[in-house]
């Protein structure tokens, strides 16, 4: 840990001039991190707070006049009403599905691109592409010229292979979120993947080879075991930040069939039905879900940050 | 079959599925330049004469005056982040404080904080004190999303820096000014480049708050773009091209961060 090598440094203690240099020393650090520490808590823990006041208020800016405290009927209202629910099973489905698949075929890419293939560095930046496009364009592109039922190249493929047509947005909103949250999230995984594969010793690789491990023996008693810490580091962070996705929605489905997340919920209730306090409710609950998702994966994989994080 | 046709064979198939993966974006491109008949034909045209006439409509609908913005905010957000980020992260890094850990799950806190769960109060405040469609308040905004991840980012970074060196340069009675700014940064310089570019790639691509904080002084690409959804008619060729224009600045930043992406995005996990 840092600290220790610090202390270590600054070891004699008790002479007075010392320690006096110390805690000049200690203020100056805190002095350091005080701007960054100020602008989060001002920007995002004071909003926070606010959030959980205005959803234990009934305010609608429909009717300003009827403003005031009601505890927690909005919570009530959110769970009575039947929107609640159904959102945090899209929010989890989406969520759950999108992870799993960019994992699954983020580590065949890591993988693939970890041999050494002609032009693998060009093939690698291509792959990494799509994490990069913003999300509003990468869901345009899909729906008008991936999906699209006329001009789509799916479903010009499907045609291809003599399969009937389909109307991605319509009939599968759930795929056609799922697919497109898959395809840019795969990248990511791969990223990650990828730096774990580099990390493996090539001795243990080589001992394996010697002893007659096949390939596939190989990559499934040694390789994936190796790869659990990354893939959890994938899974906490892919989880969390896919949780509170809405661009997709907004631009593919706009939350019909299924897919109104959590955040596209809140979006509606409060600047499409301008019903503030419902639409807090709704900020608070995904909170909470995703305090719940990340502990889940947070246990084992703050562990790794801090050993990967110390000197 | 023999090791060397088995590789060669994995090869191909590796490449025709990287292409599999890349051809939206492909397709993207080429549809920017086809006259709007063919971008929105039921038959795909692999080879066209080339037209700009999507870029051109693209610009004659004020894209220019979107990427601008898009530019100021997202400019001026990762400058502030890595002017926060690098005192932040030298006092959890050289010069520690006591509470690192406190300080670093903190940090990770706010980076996993939902916008969901800020996104309300800061709306009806900005309504109220007319900070709405504002560039600067949007980038200040972007600020508080990206400060976290940058400054753990930069904090790996930092731990790398050979103690020794840091050490010597307060035996020759450096400041503290003059420690961070000639000894440590010259030699973190690339994980401050590559956390400022993550930084400004997820302010260039935000589109929730781009959306709902501005309007038309400000409004930044994300929900120009957003714009097209309800377009009636062929508009595939302009969209592509807007899209390509959109997404262009961000895959050069991220194809030249790409050594350090991983580590930026794994919040310094991950090397």
């Amino acid at each position: 840990m840092a600290t220790s090598t610090a202390t270590k440094i600054e070891a004699p203690p008790v002479d007075p001039a010392r320690k006096k240099i110390q805690r000049k020393h200690a203020w100056t650090a805190r002095g350091l991190l005080m701007p960054a520490f100020i602008f989060l808590l001002v920007l995002t823990q004071i909003p926070f707070l606010f959030t959980i006041g205005f959803s234990m208020m009934n305010w609608n800016l429909l009717y300003p006049a009827e403003r005031g405290f009601t505890g927690l009927d909005n919570y009530k209202a959110a769970l009575t009403s039947g929107a609640l629910w159904p959102s945090i099973v899209a929010t989890v489905l989406i969520t759950a599905f999108s992870v799993v698949l960019s994992l699954l075929f983020g580590l065949l890419f890591a993988v693939l691109l970890d041999r050494n293939l002609p032009g693998r560095a060009i093939a690698r930046t291509l792959v990494i592409t799509p994490f990069l496009i913003m999300p509003a364009a990468a869901s345009l592109i899909w729906k008008y010229s991936m999906f699209d039922t006329n001009i789509g190249m799916l479903n010009w493929a499907f045609d291809l292979v003599g399969l009937p047509k389909v109307s991605w947005s319509t009939e599968h909103p759930m795929a056609t979120v799922v697919i497109v949250l898959t395809w840019m999230f795969t990248p990511f995984m791969m990223l990650i993947l990828l730096a774990g594969l580099q990390g493996q010793s090539k001795e243990t690789l080589e001992a394996a080879q010697v002893d007659g491990a096949g390939a596939w023996r190989t990559f499934t008693w040694i390789t994936l075991p190796h790869l659990r810490m990354y893939v959890e580091i994938g899974t906490l962070l892919g989880s969390v930040i896919i949780l509170q996705v809405f661009d997709p929605i907004a631009i593919l489905t706009k939350g019909t069939g299924g897919t109104k997340t959590l955040a596209y919920l809140l979006y509606e209730r409060a600047f499409i039905g301008l019903n503030v306090g419902e639409a807090a409710a709704y900020g608070v609950v995904t909170v909470i879900l995703t305090i719940i998702v990340a502990t889940i994966a947070l246990k084992t994989t703050f562990k790794v940050f801090m050993a990967g994080g110390s000197r | 079959m023999s090791t060397t046709v088995k590789n060669s064979v994995i090869n191909v198939l590796t490449w025709l599925l990287v292409l599999v993966f890349f051809f939206p974006v492909f397709w993207m491109f080429l549809n920017g330049f086809k006259p709007e008949s063919l971008a929105s034909s039921i038959h795909p045209k692999l080879f066209f004469t080339p037209t700009l006439n999507g870029y051109q409509v693209a610009l004659d609908r004020g894209m220019a005056a979107y990427l601008q913005n898009s530019f100021m905010a997202s400019i001026a957000a990762t400058i502030g982040c890595v002017v926060l980020a690098i005192p932040a992260a030298y006092a959890l890094s050289l010069r520690p404080i006591k509470n690192v850990e406190g300080s670093l799950s903190f940090f990770i806190s706010t980076r996993f904080m939902p916008v969901a769960a800020i996104v309300l109060p800061i709306y009806m405040i900005l309504k109220n004190l007319g900070g709405l469609d504002n560039i600067w308040v949007l980038a200040a905004v972007y600020m508080s999303i990206n400060l976290a991840i940058t400054v753990w980012m930069m904090r790996s970074f930092f731990l790398e820096v050979p103690f020794e060196i840091v050490e010597a340069a307060r035996v020759d009675g450096a400041g503290l000014f003059r420690e961070i700014v000639r000894v440590v940064l010259p030699i973190v310089l690339p994980g401050v480049a590559a956390a400022a570019l993550i930084c400004f790639i997820f302010s260039w691509n935000e589109y929730f708050l781009a959306t709902l904080l501005t309007s038309n002084v400000a409004r930044t690409t994300p929900p120009f773009l957003g714009s097209f959804v309800d377009g009636r008619g062929q508009f595939l060729a302009v969209l592509s091209a807007a899209a390509t224009l959109a997404v262009l600045p961000v895959i050069v930043a991220g194809w030249i961060a790409q050594k350090q992406l991983v580590r930026g995005l794994s919040m310094g996990a991950v090397k």
